[in-house]
């Protein structure tokens, strides 16, 4: 059997504390939320910290508010979000991502704030101690090389986050508290630059609220591409925010993939080529074949790699297409 | 990577893995031969030092028949080839085992086994102690489905530093190590040739299979053999020949998974029987149905066909499905297919030679009326122990809730040779039924005499024992049971069972002769998209004939988790290697479906009541997997208009043969032995079986 190595948990009530006694203990200390990601890592040995720092105490943090903008605190459950009546009737691609999330137990302890920091994957490093032993480790943790890409001088792991394309795609800021102060930073600029370094965050600030904009207006939506519907990390995930003028040409689109990258990543030259033009098929088709470029799947996850970059302009024209009214072309529901 | 080297015991397991990284290990590298291509491009690089050569196992080729005149009279003669990756079985509850030595001296191992009693002789032979000083209790068990019938590395562990260190020794595998275990799937590659009359009559098939083995012989001579035993029980096929080899590769060992050996070319041979159909204009459906065996046939190698359900499957599912109606008519990306299969209701010969009863049963009448039922079958979670409960209350005419089942304890129950091969009910249940009817005999007399009846009208039912002329004439069970034993002594019976000797005759012939083989006919609705690939089955509908249905929630049970295990297999699953490792050994990785990835079944269950057959009943356990993967595959051909021949079917698979650029499986280069040539059977060869050891039907 697989265990947890042996640690010691605080559960302070404030998320400055939490920061101070993180920042007290350095690398020794983490941060733990909902767990679903931290504890089957930390059963691998990926990570081995000796403190760890429980946030299910902070006051105020799991709640979810909603004046003009939403406020999501860091640690409500992906569950209330997916059910909350005003997150679904609002900022509906939110409450489907976070129901699009792994399986409803690892949705109730799984938090939105977890989900944001969730860890970036690779199927040569989700893997057991001795199994990472045996190949010789690699670049992410105690090894050397990329095993998927060896000439490559940096980490491929791929960002699986289901929540952060939306977050993205919305324009969402989080907002970061540490030792001495807090800041709020823009969600596209939580994201750091590979699969290791794959948060911007300093390793002792707390993450602690989710700031949506009001998005009334823009046509939304989260597509997310995964073998099994049951349980499954993306292997794609695809969020799209529309606003359309009168003349119902395109005002402002924003178009994010996920799991295809280290990051999260937003089509930017789609997006450009959409300001302007009617949301029809043939436009629709056009987005998508450049949409799709940026998307940089390697075979670290589960599915033909090939397949993955195909998927990513088809699900891109559906998540259009569905914003836009059209049939998205998927499978019809069957009747039994 | 995974195979067990070295083993530490200590107080917990932190200690025990900080001791295993002090174990230091010389390897001597050799090259990772993992396919069939590379581990026959490297005979030098032999991974066993036995086998006939290099990394080849073992190897056959018998012909059953002239196949080449049969070719020569065909007016069709059709070829494919199909691939088969290997999969595993994936139980809920990894293996785990425990040793204790006693005070005694005497060793107890218990463990998560199907077949305490192979574990019994392995650990005796391995140990070098009498088989009289070692007990093997087999567990309660969370799912076996044939990986845990080999007796494995960690139950020796258990044992041999139980008794080093004097106290008792747990092993529980990890998930990763319960892939490594193994004894799954093998990847299989085939080829067959069939001739055909214009009408569809077979003149002659050849089939062969190759198989990577991986890296130990688990069961896989009887897995090789299998590939090639069953294709002839189904339809007319009048020669046949059959060719196999097994080859050794790094990778975890294969063995016996659910349909052990047989969904593999079940599938190939599906789709095949569909591809020839097609070349011929013949209709699927009738062409199954009229080629269909009859009762009592005999196969080209000489297998004994007894009761057979195959039309009433096909014909019921179709009917049920709307198959005909529906095929080629539902609209773009949607289709249905149709399959049919047969299975072994338990093998004809035990692993080991012995001439002993492959199962046993013993009776322990208590004057209260209660009674105890001993027999070393295994409850996997199949329902074996309630269907020994059945069988006993079912002959003495009380409640199975007065019974009291005892299993699995090599020490306290007589051998039953494991939950294998689908043997289960047939053989236990033949054992039970003549055990109650002999511990049945005494209290009857008693009661007779008591009552003042002949005993050939009694009966017994509702825990009461009366007249059948005149059921107020009674007393109970339990007051029979007093006056027995008054009269002849304390109550106990035995029961056995070996099945009927096979009527064939050539080296090899121990594999696919059954008491009665299980029939199947399924077919699945599934809807596919042209743009992704991706293949979602919505509907299925699966016959079985069951012989007869003991208890009709277990036997749909049964038949709705091998569907749900056939559409893992056609659709997803793959144990996939990648730089020597596996490269997915978890169960978030390795993907098989859940209740959320099911599609509804209806289960139809055929009974032909079998004279061999406990009140008629055969097997349920295996046989309705086998026709779930083909009839995927079918329906996809239906809804798209490609044929995928390999399984799984991935949606890359799907979106490369729909773009032409799908590379078909291919034969991997290697050189068949020298055929054996089996004479016919002797004209007035015993054609009828020799008499079931209980005849079927109970008391009334
Ligand atoms: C079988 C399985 C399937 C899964 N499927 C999916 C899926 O489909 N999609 C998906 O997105 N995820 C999936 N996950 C991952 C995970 O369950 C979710 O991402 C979840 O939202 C993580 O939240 P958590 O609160 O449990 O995070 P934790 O495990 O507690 O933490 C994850 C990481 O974030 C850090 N962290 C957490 N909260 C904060 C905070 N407030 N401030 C600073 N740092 C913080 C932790 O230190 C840790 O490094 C899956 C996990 C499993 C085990
Ligand atoms: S992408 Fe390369 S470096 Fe990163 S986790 Fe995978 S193998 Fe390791």
């Amino acid at each position: 059997m697989l265990r947890l190595p042996p640690f010691r948990y605080v559960a302070p009530r404030t998320a400055g504390e939490a920061a101070r006694i993180l920042a007290g203990h350095g690398p020794e200390a983490m941060a733990v939320a909902g767990g679903t990601d931290l504890f089957p890592n930390m059963k691998r040995r990926q990570f081995t910290p000796r403190l760890l720092v429980g946030l299910r105490n902070l006051e105020g943090a799991s709640g979810v508010q909603a004046n003009g903008g939403l406020t999501v605190g860091a640690l409500a459950t992906l569950s209330a979000v997916a059910a909350s009546p005003v997150v679904t009737a609002r900022w509906p691609a939110v409450a489907r991502s976070a129901g699009l999330v792994s399986s409803p137990p690892l949705r109730n302890a799984g938090t939105m704030g977890g989900n944001l920091c969730v860890d970036t994957r690779c199927n040569y490093y989700n893997q057991s101690e001795s199994w990472r032993a045996s190949i010789g480790y690699c670049m992410k943790k105690d090894g050397e090389v990329c095993l998927v890409a060896p000439g490559s001088d940096k980490c491929w792991a791929l960002s699986s986050s289901d929540t952060a394309p939306v977050m993205i795609a919305l324009g969402a800021e989080v907002t970061l508290v540490g030792p001495s102060g807090e800041r709020r930073i823009a969600v596209s600029d939580l994201y750091g630059p590979d699969g290791i370094a794959y948060l911007t965050k300093r390793p002792e600030e707390v993450l602690t609220a989710i700031h949506v904009p009001d998005r009334s207006g823009w046509a939304t939506t989260y597509r997310k591409v995964r073998r099994r519907g049951s349980i499954d990390f993306p292997v794609l995930g695809v969020a799209v925010a529309v606003r359309r003028g009168a003349s119902r040409q395109v005002e402002e689109a924003r178009i994010v993939l996920g799991a295809v990258h280290t990051a999260p990543v937003e089509a930017a030259d789609a997006e450009e080529f959409l300001r302007g033009r009617p949301l029809d098929p043939e436009t629709i088709e056009m987005a998508a074949g450049i949409a799709y470029k940026p998307a940089k799947p390697l075979d670290n996850a589960d599915l033909a790699y090939a397949w993955r970059k195909r998927m990513a302009r088809i699900e891109v024209a559906r998540a259009l297409r569905e914003v836009a009214g059209l049939p998205t072309g998927d499978l019809p529901a069957i009747a039994s | 990577m995974g195979d067990p080297v070295a083993a530490v015991a200590a107080l917990d397991e932190e200690t025990a893995e900080e001791a295993l990284k002090l174990v230091e290990v010389d390897y001597e590298a050799m090259p990772a031969l993992m396919s069939i291509d590379e581990a026959l491009q490297r005979p030098d690089a032999r991974i066993h030092d036995y086998g006939p050569r290099g990394n080849v196992h073992k190897e056959v080729s018998f012909d059953f028949g002239d196949v080449e005149a049969g070719f020569a009279e065909a007016d069709h003669v059709r070829e494919d080839t199909f691939f088969f990756e290997g999969n595993t079985h994936l139980p809920m509850e990894q293996h785990a085992a425990v040793g204790s030595r006693g005070p005694d001296g005497k060793l107890t191992v218990w463990s998560s086994t199907q077949t305490p009693h192979y574990v019994h002789r392995a650990l005796a032979k391995v140990l070098e102690m009498p088989a009289a000083h070692i007990r093997v209790i087999a567990c309660p068990n969370g799912g076996g489905f044939g990986g845990k019938s080999d007796p494995f590395s960690h139950e020796i562990v258990v044992a041999k530093l139980s008794m080093k260190a004097g106290r008792p020794v747990k092993v529980t595998l990890s998930r990763e190590e319960v892939f490594y275990c193994h004894r799954g799937r093998h990847p299989v590659a085939m080829w067959v040739k069939t001739g055909l009359k214009k009408d569809g009559t077979i003149t002659a098939m050849h089939f062969r299979s190759v198989l990577d083995g991986g890296a130990y012989g688990s069961y896989g001579v009887a897995s090789l053999y299998y590939t090639g035993a069953l294709q002839t029980v189904t339809y007319r096929i009048p020669r046949y020949k059959f060719e196999g080899v097994r080859v050794f590769t790094n990778k975890p060992p294969c063995g016996p998974k659910r349909g052990h050996g047989t969904p593999q070319p079940r599938y190939a041979l599906e789709c095949h029987v569909d591809k020839f159909c097609h070349d011929l204009g013949l209709d699927p459906v009738r062409w199954r149905i009229e080629n269909a065996l009859s009762p009592g046939a005999i196969t080209a190698n000489q297998m004994q066909v007894r009761t057979i359900g195959l039309r009433e499957c096909l014909e019921r599912v179709v009917e049920r499905s709307g198959f005909s109606s529906k095929r080629g008519r539902l609209g773009a990306g949607r289709g249905v297919g149709l399959a049919a299969s047969a299975y072994i209701s338990g093998a004809g010969l035990p692993i080991y030679w012995n001439a002993m009863p492959h199962s046993g049963v013993q009776i322990k009448v208590d004057r209260g009326g209660g009674v105890a039922v001993f027999c070393g079958s295994t409850d996997i979670g199949q329902g074996s122990d309630s269907v020994l409960a059945y069988v006993v209350a079912e002959e003495l005419g009380i409640l199975p809730e007065d019974i009291r089942v005892m299993t699995a304890d090599t020490d306290l129950t007589p051998v039953d040779l494991g939950s294998y091969s689908s043997r289960v009910t047939l053989m236990t249940g033949n054992a039970a039924l003549q055990a109650a009817r002999r511990v049945r005999e005494p209290i009857f007399a008693a009661a007779a005499r008591k009552l003042g009846v002949p005993v050939d009208r009694l009966r017994a039912a509702s825990r009461r024992i009366f007249d059948a002329d005149e059921p107020s004439r009674s007393l109970s069970f339990a007051e029979a049971v007093v006056l027995a034993e008054s009269e002849f002594g304390t109550l106990g019976s035995v029961g056995s069972y070996t099945p009927p000797r096979s009527i064939a005759r050539w080296k090899g012939a121990g594999v696919g002769p059954t008491p009665t083989y299980s029939y199947s006919a399924c077919v699945v609705e599934l809807s596919a998209d042209r743009e992704t690939g991706i293949v979602r089955v919505d509907k299925v509908w699966i016959a079985h004939d069951v012989g007869r249905s003991i208890n009709p929630l277990l036997v749909i049970g049964q038949v709705e988790g091998s569907v749900y295990m056939g559409l893992g297999e056609v659709l997803m699953e793959e144990q996939a290697f990648r730089k020597g490792r596996h490269k997915i050994p978890s169960m978030l990785d390795y993907k098989s479906p859940t209740t959320l990835e099911m599609p509804p079944v209806e289960s139809i269950l055929v009974e032909t009541l079998d004279p061999e057959g406990p009140y008629g009943a055969k097997e349920c356990g295996q046989g309705p997997l086998l026709p779930v993967i083909p009839a995927v595959a079918n329906a996809l051909f239906d809804a798209l208009g490609v044929r995928i021949d390999e399984v799984p079917i991935t949606p890359e698979k799907v979106v490369a043969a729909l773009e032409g650029r799908l590379r078909g499986p291919r034969m991997p280069a290697l050189t068949y032995p020298q055929t054996v040539v089996v004479p016919p059977l002797a004209p007035g060869a015993p054609a009828a079986p020799p008499a079931p050891a209980a005849s079927p039907g109970g008391s009334r």
